[in-house]
């Protein structure tokens, strides 16, 4: 028997670390925090992501599941090895085909195509499938991976940054793209301040449940810094996005209303954090529960003020509906039910919080730094200037990212203590703790005359928001304003409920319940299609919005893209129904539409973006819109370059940083580029015209940056600004422009009448798949998407967002079911991998907006909105089968299609 | 703690520790970290990497040895005959490569879930489990081995030092299909393996085993038999028969246990065609 009792040394990327002496301990664990090697991504411990991915002895491994002792004399290859011929021009088509988008997958994806790349020089799409399979992706939806991985054979030079003017429109690879493929990217888990403190949360077990201490004060094991309990916390114990619904405790009050809430923190010294919990002193009495809509609305209220447990309901009504489908040739109902769907980003949330004098620091991955700032601030009881939040790199976001999590947690922990504090979640606490996209039942009936056009709409939705308010307003006003889908329906009433239950607390998730209407409206208008013998996209066609329609909520609309979309598709959708399916399977080909309104609904959203140009003759764009991987450094930048008309690669990014960066709201609603982007286009101008007058020159007047001196040359006219010459002003910029943004919209009245937005996307997907009839289960073989973004800023960037935003879809229609207590891990919870999404052409469509800047619309939710539904369509084409219930898991569908048959 | 991680380099050596101290044993910890949620797994642990004769699939005079320590990437890379094509299919199938390149077939049948990938396969290819212990060495049928979900015939200080699979077993040609709601890193719904010898365009011999619809996987065992001798596939009703008559499924998180009951039957039928195709 041998048994090591040197210091052991682990050969990781041809260097050699001496390690601590922990043989069982994970050997990610020991890469992060004892070599440096913080590429070396973990997104749930458990083998399921692939994220933690590192060559051993040239074989693919997660490093989460490896003791440290079996890599003693082993030669480990992590992300930042990958500096030779194959890896560099690996990453250099990474950047080239947008195959990263957040970033956090990245190492993982490289990694494992590496260990191909090594045995195999121009792998095929099927071998890269099957070599990556064992790395998940949220953001990208895999196709452009697997292509920049097919290319790696081929020498690719970087892109040219675009000259002056031209930033618009070019694909500009991600200016924060290097980090990413570099893995030095800073995440939330990747900063710890010397001498954290390790936090753990103590969450209830039980969907609803009563609670109480023991004697705390005496529970104190090895390395314990720490307990704080409700009683603990110095300001207003309750938070929430939307201030007037704040309801949540950041630690529950003797109650829990869901499995997973917190209700008490300890804090560790560094390496007690495994420190066994079970002896921790609670005890728990499990009250009645209710888990889905139906049962919330039967059930005792679970908040004071909020009968029948409806937290808050929003509605629209135009003409007369009730007459209007009564008078239709044609009227189609159904009722629909869709799950829990969790956002599985691949980063949990993590991050630190310390104290820089009276500031409470916190550095973690978010959606939204300013309101993380002042829910922080009121359930700690500092004033919002006394606090400071510095976003990091943001692993996958989708909406759950925008309510606060851990910030107060370990804020709370800081401020107590006075020490630095960190916390990263399990992959089963982010799944339990964080929010979900909302469950619905919702009914409809849609009617048309005898030619096919819609006479009117009846809609009614409840969508079961969980324990707490979060996102449910939104929601519930969000769902009336658009289950019409972008179709004319001169009589239309639509009711949305947000219902309270013990599940999980629902929230943002891409689309604010958008997409579980839309299943609704656009299955019915394939049965509405039939009834009336029409063509399914001409059907569609002859419905759908134009310029100059006033929608549902009397809102006059331009620039409408949706007719653009569907004839977009029109070639492929022909093509597609001229096909025959593969023996054994039938084929079903079917499509759906979107719109989504940008912004939020009747609500200010102000962005404000500052761009200041130095006396070196750099351009310095302080810019608060959280990149979550969707592109805002880039898309920001893109537009603000072209409007003050200076190159792009003259601009360096700061930020989002509360103390650094102005205001640019919520990385949400498919804002940012819209919203922040014309603020962007403002403070760009802004900055521009401040160049001209100092110069005297005219709007039309080129600038040229040449070392520390700006160049204007107007007409034949050329004048030269040294701007070391020129006085700076107090953030150090000697030209700067500073500009809010504010869409203008109105409120609804009490019929859901008014502006609710003043943008709106479109778009249209089209869908082919098979089904095998005797196993229920979906193939996929293409997906066709047709999106009016106005302007396409950065071409690449919005395939990305269509591309990722259809396996969301996929998920969503086909396996995406998260049951509180029952799939709270990523091997039970199911997300699409590399071979669950097909080859997706997109077409980008630029109808302009006459608000958006350069013509730019909203993109980000509107992508994953009509593949559900087009997925759907498809199914019944083929087989008949309606579903009801999603996700249309195999069961479901082989059900479904027997229902059809008069099987049952 | 190093006390409480052992690797030993010898077999007789780590049987002797683990008669005297009670040990998790790790093969390729592909159950054992996901199961924790600490960065450590807890001590003490008797880690079977040393042991160099516990490595490999060698084929002996009358069997093929697949060792405790072998991975399903050395079932895949290892010459084996046509027979294996359903061990080598259900491999390709275990989570993907990372999970493949450390998890073993051993630590696979350890673990006992219904939905292990290994057993349908080893079942359809008469494979035993060979255990050794400070007391001796025993071998069992996987059947006998395998007792019911997450339970398995080990005894105290026991483990298992190979997977034996009998040179008869070299016959045929084997298959494997698994059916999930996805394409990758997919516990199964229900997945199923076969094994068939043809001669003149007859079966001589048939095994058919069916995962995720009982406790433990199944054989299908008067199926085998009634397939014995046909020139062309059975109808489904036949194979309806036997599939009720054999398999137990449950409701849960992945599909309900009449649609698993419909998709054996369906895919144990298209096997049979395609076997006869």
């Amino acid at each position: 028997m041998s048994l090591d009792t040197t210091a052991p040394v682990l050969n990781v990327n041809g260097r050699m670390v001496s390690v601590g002496d922990a043989p069982l301990r994970r050997l990610s664990d020991v890469l992060r925090e004892e070599c440096g090697a913080r590429g070396v991504k973990v997104g749930c411990d458990a083998g399921d992501c692939g994220a933690c991915t590192v060559l051993m002895d040239g074989e693919a491994v997660c490093a989460c599941l490896v003791p440290a002792a079996r890599a003693v004399g082993a030669e480990i290859v992590t992300v930042e090895g990958l500096d030779d011929g194959i890896g560099e021009r690996l990453k250099v088509a990474f950047l080239r085909h947008g195959a990263a988008q957040c970033g956090i997958c990245t190492p993982g994806m490289l990694v494992s195509a590496v260990a191909l790349l090594q045995r195999v020089d121009a792998p095929d799409e099927a071998q890269v499938e099957e070599a990556l399979a064992g790395v998940l992706c949220r953001c990208t939806g895999y196709r452009k991976i697997i292509a920049a991985v097919c290319d790696t054979g081929r020498v690719l030079e970087p892109v040219a940054m675009p000259e002056a003017g031209a930033a618009i429109g070019a694909r500009v690879e991600r200016l924060d793209g290097r980090h990413k493929v570099d893995g030095t990217d800073v995440f939330g888990a990747d900063h710890w301040p010397e001498g954290a403190l390790v936090v753990k949360a103590v969450r209830s077990p039980h969907h609803h449940a009563r609670f109480a201490f023991g004697d705390l004060a005496r529970w104190r094991p090895e390395g314990c810094a720490g307990v704080w309990t409700a009683a603990d916390v110095p300001g207003v114990n309750r938070f929430g996005v939307i201030p007037p619904f704040a309801d949540q405790p950041m630690l529950a009050e003797g109650i829990a209303r869901f499995r997973g809430e917190a209700v008490a923190l300890i804090a560790f010294d560094d390496g007690f954090e495994d420190t066994d919990l079970s002896d921790f002193p609670v005890t728990w009495e499990p009250l009645a529960e209710s888990l889905d809509e139906a049962a919330g609305a039967a059930a005792a209220d679970l908040h004071d003020g909020r009968a029948g447990n409806i937290l808050t309901q929003g509605f629209v009504r135009q003409g007369d509906t009730t007459a209007a489908l009564a008078g239709a040739a044609h009227v189609a109902t159904t009722t629909i039910s869709t799950s829990y769907v969790e956002h599985a980003y691949i980063e949990p949330e993590a991050g630190a919080a310390w104290m820089d004098g009276e500031t409470l620091v916190v550095q973690t991955c978010t959606q939204a730094p300013v309101m993380d700032r002042d829910d922080t601030a009121a359930l700690l009881g500092l004033d919002p200037a006394n606090v400071r939040i510095i976003a990091t790199a943001t692993g996958g976001g989708f909406g759950s990212k925008l309510d606060v999590s851990l910030h107060p947690l370990i804020g709370l922990v800081a401020l107590k203590t006075g020490r630095p504090a960190r916390m990263v979640y399990t992959r089963t606490e982010s799944m339990q703790s964080t929010t979900k996209r909302h469950p619905a039942t919702m009914t409809a009936s849609i009617g048309t005359d005898a030619d096919g056009r819609i006479v009117g709409m009846d809609f009614a939705g409840d969508f079961n928001t969980g324990a707490y308010a979060s996102w449910g307003p939104t929601v519930a006003n969000r769902v009336p304003v658009h289950a019409s889908g972008p179709y004319r329906t001169p009589h239309y009433r639509a009711l949305g409920r947000a219902v309270h239950t013990n599940g999980p607390v629902s929230g943002a998730f891409r689309g604010f319940g958008v997409p579980q209407a839309a299943i609704m409206q656009e299955t019915l208008y394939d049965r509405l299609a039939e009834a009336v013998g029409m063509d399914r996209l001409a059907f569609r066609r002859l419905n759908a919005y134009r310029d100059g329609d006033t929608t549902c909520t009397g809102q006059v609309i331009h620039g409408v893209g949706i007719v653009d979309c569907l004839d977009a598709l029109k070639p492929h959708w022909e093509a597609a129904l001229g096909e025959a399916a593969p023996a054994g399977l039938a084929r079903g080909v079917g499509v759906a539409s979107c719109w989504y309104g940008c912004g939020n609904t009747s609500l200010a959203n102000p962005s404000t973006i500052r761009v200041g140009l130095r006396a070196d003759g750099r351009v310095v764009l302080h810019q608060g819109a959280s990149d979550i991987g969707q592109g805002s450094n880039t898309v920001i930048a893109q537009i603000c370059a072209d409007a003050a008309g200076l190159p792009l690669a003259a601009f360096e990014l700061i930020g989002p940083d509360t103390a650094l960066t102005p205001d640019a709201g919520k990385t949400s609603a498919s804002r940012q580029t819209y919203v922040t982007g014309k603020a962007a286009e403002l403070a760009g101008r802004a900055l521009r015209a401040a160049v001209l007058r100092h110069a005297n020159a005219g709007d039309d007047a080129r600038l040229r940056l040449d070392g520390g001196s700006v160049v204007v040359e107007d007409g034949g006219d050329v004048r030269r600004i040294a701007l070391d010459g020129l006085p700076a002003n107090g953030f150090g910029y000697v030209f700067m422009g500073e500009e809010t943004y504010d869409p203008p919209v109105t409120p609804l009245d009490e019929n859901g009448q008014g502006k609710p937005y003043a943008v709106y996307g479109y778009g249209a997907q089209m869908v082919v798949l098979d089904v095998d009839e005797g196993l229920g289960t979906v193939h996929l073989r293409r997906i066709m998407a047709a999106h009016d973004v106005g302007r396409a800023i950065n071409p690449v960037l919005a395939e990305g967002q269509i591309e990722g935003g259809i396996a969301q879809g996929i998920g969503l229609a086909l396996m995406e079911e998260y049951l509180p207590g029952r799939t709270e891990n990523l091997h039970d919870y199911l997300i699409p991998t590399f071979g669950d999404v097909p080859p997706i052409e997109s077409i980008l469509i630029e109808k302009p907006d006459p608000e958006g800047p350069f013509g730019a619309k909203g993109l980000g939710e509107h992508v994953l909105i009509p593949t559900a539904p087009a997925i759907l369509n498809a199914i019944r084409h083929a087989t008949g089968a309606e579903i009801t219930k999603l996700p249309a898991l195999p069961h479901r569908v082989h059900a479904a299609i027997r229902a059809a048959r008069g099987d049952d | 703690m190093t006390s409480e991680y052992f690797r030993p380099t010898d077999l007789d050596d780590a049987m002797a520790l683990l008669a005297e101290t009670p040990c998790t044993v790790l093969a390729g910890g592909t159950d054992l970290y996901p199961a924790t949620k600490a960065q450590s797994l807890a001590g003490p642990v008797l880690d079977l990497d040393g042991i160099d004769g516990l490595r490999g699939i060698a084929r002996e005079a009358d069997r093929w040895r697949i060792g405790a320590r072998a991975t399903w990437t050395d079932v895949l890379r290892a010459d084996l005959p046509a027979a294996f094509d359903g061990l080598k299919l259900a491999a390709r199938e275990v989570g993907a490569v990372q999970i493949q390149n450390a998890g073993t077939l051993a630590g696979n049948l350890c673990n006992a879930s219904p939905a292990a990938d290994g057993v349908p396969p080893l079942l359809t290819l008469d494979a035993s489990v060979e255990l050794v212990s400070a007391r001796g060495a025993r071998v069992l049928s996987l059947a006998e081995f395998l007792i019911g979900p997450r339970r398995t015939a080990l005894e105290t200080g026991e483990i298992v030092s190979a997977i034996l699979v009998p040179a008869a077993s070299g016959a045929g040609r084997g298959d494997f299909r698994k059916l999930g709601a996805r394409q990758h890193l997919v516990i199964s719904i229900v997945m199923i393996a076969g094994r068939f010898v043809m001669e003149e365009g007859r079966i001589t011999f048939a095994r058919v085993a069916v995962g995720s619809c009982s406790a433990t996987a199944r054989r299908l065992t008067e199926l085998e038999d009634a397939l014995i001798g046909m020139a062309e596939a059975p109808s489904c009703s036949l194979v309806a028969k036997h599939v009720a008559e054999t398999l137990d499924p449950i409701d849960d998180v992945r599909g309900s246990a009449g649609y698993r009951i419909d998709a054996a039957v369906g895919m144990v039928s298209r096997m049979l065609a395609e076997t006869f195709a």
